[in-house]
């Protein structure tokens, strides 16, 4: 266990290595680039609200992902999943003016819940009935759901204006802000209570069992009676459902009305940030914040450094790619002498 | 005179075990030379050494007098050794002629697959030894039989001398085995050494000039073929007398627990694997099902199982029909299954040792609040009380399965399967890859549940085991029930006649 | 008024071929990768870098064929780069294409605005000139159609035939489809299968190059952000449409290429919303992988081979 922790962190620090090497060979200093994106990440109070802010989302789209891994199945299609999710909160949001607070913000969160539930139950089905690899089609549903809703925010439902957005949310339908001027709102609550829930379903409820015997060995699972083909459609649709949950905290928490590209790929993200936090709920949340502390203080780097802010993304790519092999890393600490490590 | 094949001081350990134990084994040019030992022995670990395809930690090989190094099975080849693996080691969708030459193709044009050359060459090949085959045929199209000759073809084609067959007749009906006997003797006569794996004593006897016998990844002793007989092998291979019959107690039988009318149903190439089976086992009893692998055995498991649908037929489990049942209701019905194949579909190997005993039950309200959370600590003490009870040796109930030996993860199985109060218990081949003590164990165990009143479905290829506990046995062939026939009365002769399609009269 | 009849015209044709390329250059690497059982949807990010290579080394050199030079071998680096992580150390091959497009992704962005000052586009280069073919060209109907493209499109119809060539006329092709579907025989047999899933999943790079070099070179003439648009996985579509056959895949290819031509075009006569076209390929992929239009099985399980 200490071991694989220390692999993970291995790897985050081989990537930050390996950033510094590209910044010194493209004329920038590393050791000024990164001091100012931990400034802009956790200086101050507002920087840590914006950090968090940031990493809310990703949270979201990394138990996404976790969860459908854990059933044996790739849906790497979270960011669509949000952004429906995100564009069902909004229409919920703008319509049902007058509704009391609790009940609309209840409400809009329910449909994000639904609608990403619905954009994970279509590949789910797919691969029940047809065979079809959810890799491809999540990723594929992905792109529809990218065109789709900025359709309808460049045609029905378009603010006046020059901007692709609707019309804002009224208050009734807003998640209340934390640590203001920080963009960061009630949405922290309920992912930190969704990490909590992912880890009690998995582990704690027959639900859970199932779904982990689906995903480790599904002839096994099968042959126990347990469904595999309602089992693999649940976990995408539940999976849908925490991604589409996300989509709905940025609209009600963050944004407060749907903008055309709100999500600067939240979806990848996700599955990165659960890969770095060692496949466990709790996990992802830490690497969730790096990886929001990446993009929030990213920013000031760009404005205080002129450091091109898709360092960041370069970053995050890398450490994915040291995370992907983790024999990689042990061979390498191997080489190094670090033998008891590589072990 | 010097030997083809000496392997001197092999020790080869694997995490845990000890596989070869500084093993010396001789086999001399144009001998066919046994290998003999229970499953685990270290027989084939032994013979993947001198095939280049595990590395021993220390010993030595030599081959016609020089000591070499076989560090893979392309250097092994060029050394003359050649290797047919108990698994074919063929590419289901080429021909052939492309499975025999490949990785050494013949090129014309500096770049292309000289196509003509190959067939030409092969065929020689194959007047040559007098092994007949269509070169062009895909090889997923051909017989069990036929593809073992491809694989030998394969072996002499890249200039074996040395060809070592791993336990070759395991999946071969009776009258098949006398044919690669056949093909066997005429490899003696060309000069060529032959190393036969097995576990079976009669074949060995049959076919071997002397039979080099392991245990527990030791040599016992090498012997003239000639000179001993079955039971001074058997001792030699287990170490004490081996009970021929299994003494059991004479069991009344009860009323039919399953019934099977018509069974019908396809396998995973949509080719109709069962043709119509008609089966039925009573309370306690044991009705065994011996045939030949591939005759719909797995497909008429998976049927029963509801983990394959029929295409015509029923199936009544206590007069009431399950036909149409999904596996969970069928389990709830009181059928247990331990499976064929434990890894596939018997265990998870990363849940713990816990999660594998509940897994099934999982679902009882004795583990579950609410009906939908689990409950550990009756999960937990559920598993202490399985663990002692069926002597599963783990080091904690929060193992991982994957840790365990085959033999405990077999008994994890059986704890899981035999605890559920079953009324049917389909045991498919359950001792496959058990040393002698733990297959012993789980005979005793079927019988112990026959003698509760269980009715029991085994399924073997092991014709020994059918015939060491079922009280009646029934012959599968192509997909249907041949025979039925009462073990006192029946001979090895008439059911391996029956298991290789042969009239029943 | 223009209807949809008049856009159905020879232009059209030849604007599918050219919009087919990149899609079956990158399917065509599909396959090599994918018949020795590694998934590659590192395809996308493979052919983004090399088409920002390919501008970034024809901006330096003034030579756009260096230019492509530099794109096939970055492609190719890439495509080893994702048999090292996944052959040599068995990691998760989604993992690792998903961090590569990912890489590509950033790596691309940022040296753009390095190198040019903007994230959003390169500078213009000399791309690749079209050639006609001599006689070809002056054909009816044909003529239009084939006669006048940038090399590349006519190198790709030649990848095509000499894909299958190589895959079912050579040693090695015999050797790769052994590997992809019984790795242990192909092992015994001598072959040395991890060196024969390098070759490939290297080759699968290569392929995705070329693709990314006609997409900046061969047809913009400049780098633009993101600018392969999730070709590389409609190529996987294409692929999986032509069951794992070359020129299977250059057919499905054809067809994600007309589709995508004549989406351009409705789009410019306004008759349905451009976001509305643009989901076209996609919903078409989700169909063809549905089995919509004919099941298909993978040539070979997605694991690494570990010896024994």
């Amino acid at each position: 266990m200490v071991k694989a922790v220390f692999v993970q962190i291995l790897a985050i620090l081989l990537a930050f290595v390996t950033g510094a090497i590209v910044l010194s060979l493209t004329g920038y200093s590393p050791t000024l680039a990164y001091s100012a994106m931990y400034r802009g990440a956790f200086g101050n109070m507002y920087s840590i609200g914006q950090t968090l802010a940031k990493a809310t989302p990703i949270t979201f789209t990394a138990l996404a992902f976790l969860f459908a891994f854990k059933s044996g199945l790739f849906n790497i299609g979270a960011e669509g999943q949000l952004i429906i999710g995100a564009m069902a909160s909004a229409v919920v949001g703008i319509s049902f003016n007058g509704l009391p607070a609790p009940a609309h913000i209840a409400l809009a969160l329910l449909a994000g819940a639904v609608a990403g539930g619905l954009w994970g139950f279509i590949p789910a089905f797919l691969r029940a009935k047809y065979g079809a690899h959810e890799v491809i089609t999540t990723m594929m549903l992905s792109y529809v759901a990218i065109y789709l809703t900025s359709y309808m925010v460049n045609y029905p439902l378009k603010a006046p204006g020059w901007v692709a957005q609707t019309v804002p949310i009224p208050e009734s339908a807003r998640l209340p802000r934390i640590l203001s001027p920080s963009q960061l709102s009630a949405s922290l609550y309920l992912v930190v209570l969704l990490v909590v829930l992912t880890e009690y379903v998995l582990r704690r409820t027959v639900l859970g069992f199932e779904l982990r015997a689906t995903g480790l060995n599904p002839d096994a699972a099968e042959n126990a009676g347990i469904n595999v083909n309602r089992g693999m459609i649940l976990a995408l649709v539940i999976s849908g459902a925490i991604a589409g949950l996300g989509g709905s905290g940025e609209i009600l928490g963050v944004h407060r009305r749907f903008i055309d590209g709100f999500s600067p790929g939240y979806g990848w993200d996700g599955l990165a940030v659960a890969l770095v936090g060692g496949l466990n709920p709790v996990g992802a949340f830490f690497a969730a914040i790096l990886f929001g502390a990446l993009r929030s203080g990213g920013m000031v780097m760009t404005r205080v450094t002129g450091v091109p802010l898709d360092i960041v993304f370069l970053l995050q790519a890398l450490v994915i790619l040291f995370v992907a092999a983790p024999k990689m890393i042990r061979t390498l600490l191997k080489r190094s002498g670090l033998k008891w490590l590589g072990s | 005179m010097v030997s083809a094949v000496v392997m001197r001081g092999v020790t080869k350990t694997f995490p845990g075990v000890v596989a070869n134990d500084h093993v010396d084994f001789s086999a001399e040019t144009g001998e066919i030379h046994g290998l003999l030992g229970e499953n685990g022995a270290g027989k084939t670990v032994l013979m993947s050494i001198l095939y280049g395809l595990y590395r021993f930690d220390e010993g030595a090989i030599i081959i016609d007098g020089e000591e070499v190094e076989v560090d893979s099975p392309s250097t092994a080849m060029r050394l003359g050794i050649g290797m047919v693996h108990q698994h074919f080691m063929l590419v289901p969708s080429l021909t052939v002629a492309e499975n025999i030459i490949l990785g050494r193709e013949p090129i014309k044009n500096g770049v292309f697959l000289d196509t003509e050359r190959m067939l030409r060459d092969v065929g020689e090949f194959c007047d040559k030894y007098r092994l007949d085959v269509d070169l062009e045929a895909p090889v997923h199209t051909l017989s069990v039989g036929v593809q073992q000759r491809v694989e030998i073809l394969k072996a002499l084609y890249r200039g074996a001398d040395v060809l070592i067959l791993d336990e070759p007749t395991a999946v071969l009906t009776p009258q098949e085995v006398d044919e690669l006997f056949k093909a066997i003797r005429a490899l003696r006569e060309e000069g060529k050494t032959v190393i036969f794996i097995s576990h079976k004593l009669r074949e060995v006897l049959a076919i071997c000039d002397r039979v080099t016998v392991l245990k527990k990844g030791r040599v016992v002793g090498t012997v003239d073929a000639s000179e001993t007989d079955q039971g001074r092998l058997a001792e030699m291979m287990v170490g004490r007398e081996v009970v021929y019959t299994f003494d059991k107690d004479y069991c009344e039988a009860g009323e039919p627990v399953l019934v099977v009318e018509g069974l019908e149903a396809l396998d995973d190439r949509n080719l109709q694997a069962l043709r119509g089976v008609e089966l039925e086992v009573c309370a306690s009893e044991i009705l065994g099902i011996a045939g030949v692998e591939g005759n719909g055995q797995t497909e008429l498991i998976e049927t029963l199982m509801g983990l394959r649908k029929p295409t015509a037929g029923k199936i009544l489990l206590n007069d009431s029909e399950i036909t149409t049942l999904p596996p969970g209701e069928r389990i709830r019905a009181g059928i247990s299954h331990v499976p064929e194949d434990r890894h596939k579909r018997g265990i998870v190997s990363d849940f713990s040792v816990m999660e594998n005993l509940i897994l099934g039950s999982h679902r009882n309200t004795e583990f579950t609040q609410w009906g939908q959370v689990l409950d550990l600590a009756k999960a937990s003490s559920y598993s202490d009380k399985l663990i002692e009870d069926y002597s599963i040796d783990t080091p904690s109930k929060k193992t991982l399965a994957r840790n365990l030996s085959g033999g405990n993860q077999q008994r994890l199985v059986v704890a899981r399967e035999f605890s559920r109060e079953p009324k049917l218990i389909i045991a498919a081949q359950p001792t496959r890859g058990l040393d002698v003590g733990a297959t012993e164990y789980v005979r005793r165990k079927l019988l112990e549940m026959r003698d509760q009143g269980c009715a029991v479905l085994l399924l073997s290829a092991d014709l020994d085991e059918i015939w060491a506990i079922s009280d009646r046995i029934a012959v599968i062939y192509e997909g249907r029930i041949v025979a039925t026939r009462d073990p006192k009365e029946t001979s090895e002769q008439e059911l391996g006649l029956l298991m290789a399609g042969g009239r029943d009269d | 008024m223009v209807g949809i009849i008049d856009i159905i015209n020879v232009g059209l044709f030849a604007a599918a071929l050219r919009m087919a390329t990149p899609i079956a250059y990158a399917s065509l690497g599909g396959i090599f990768s994918e018949r020795v059982g590694v998934m590659n949807i590192g395809l996308e990010g493979m052919m983004l870098l090399s088409a920002f290579t390919g501008v970034a080394v024809t901006y330096y050199t003034a030579n756009p064929w260096l230019g492509v030079l530099g794109a096939v071998l970055v492609g190719g680096l890439m495509g080893f780069f994702h048999a090292l992580l996944t052959v040599k150390f068995s990691g998760d091959q989604v993992v690792s294409g998903a961090g590569i497009n990912l890489f590509a992704m950033g790596f691309t962005a940022y040296m753009s605005q390095v190198l040019w000052g903007s994230r959003g586009a390169s500078e213009s280069v000399s791309g690749l000139k079209p050639i006609s073919i001599p006689i070809l060209k002056d054909l009816p109907v044909i003529g239009p159609i084939l006669g006048t493209h940038t090399p590349l499109v006519y190198i790709m119809l030649l990848t095509v035939v000499l894909s299958y060539i190589l895959l079912f006329r050579t040693p090695l092709g015999l050797r790769i489809r052994a590997v992809g579907e019984h790795p242990t025989a192909a092992d015994t047999a001598g072959i040395d299968v991890h060196r024969v899933k390098y070759i490939c999943v290297t080759l699968s790079g290569m392929f995705a190059g070329l693709g990314g070099a006609f997409m900046s070179l061969g047809h913009l003439s400049l780098f633009t952000y993101g600018m392969t648009g999730g070709r590389g996985f409609i190529a996987m579509a294409a692929m999986i449409f032509g069951k794992w056959m070359p020129v299977g895949a250059f057919g499905a290819s054809l067809l994600f290429g007309f589709s995508d031509a004549l989406q351009m075009r409705l789009q410019s006569l306004g008759l349905l919303p451009p976001q509305i076209i643009l989901t076209i390929p996609y919903v078409l992929t989700v169909a063809v992988l549905s089995g919509v239009v004919g099941r298909a099985k993978a040539p070979s399980d997605y694991k690494p081979y570990e010896k024994g």
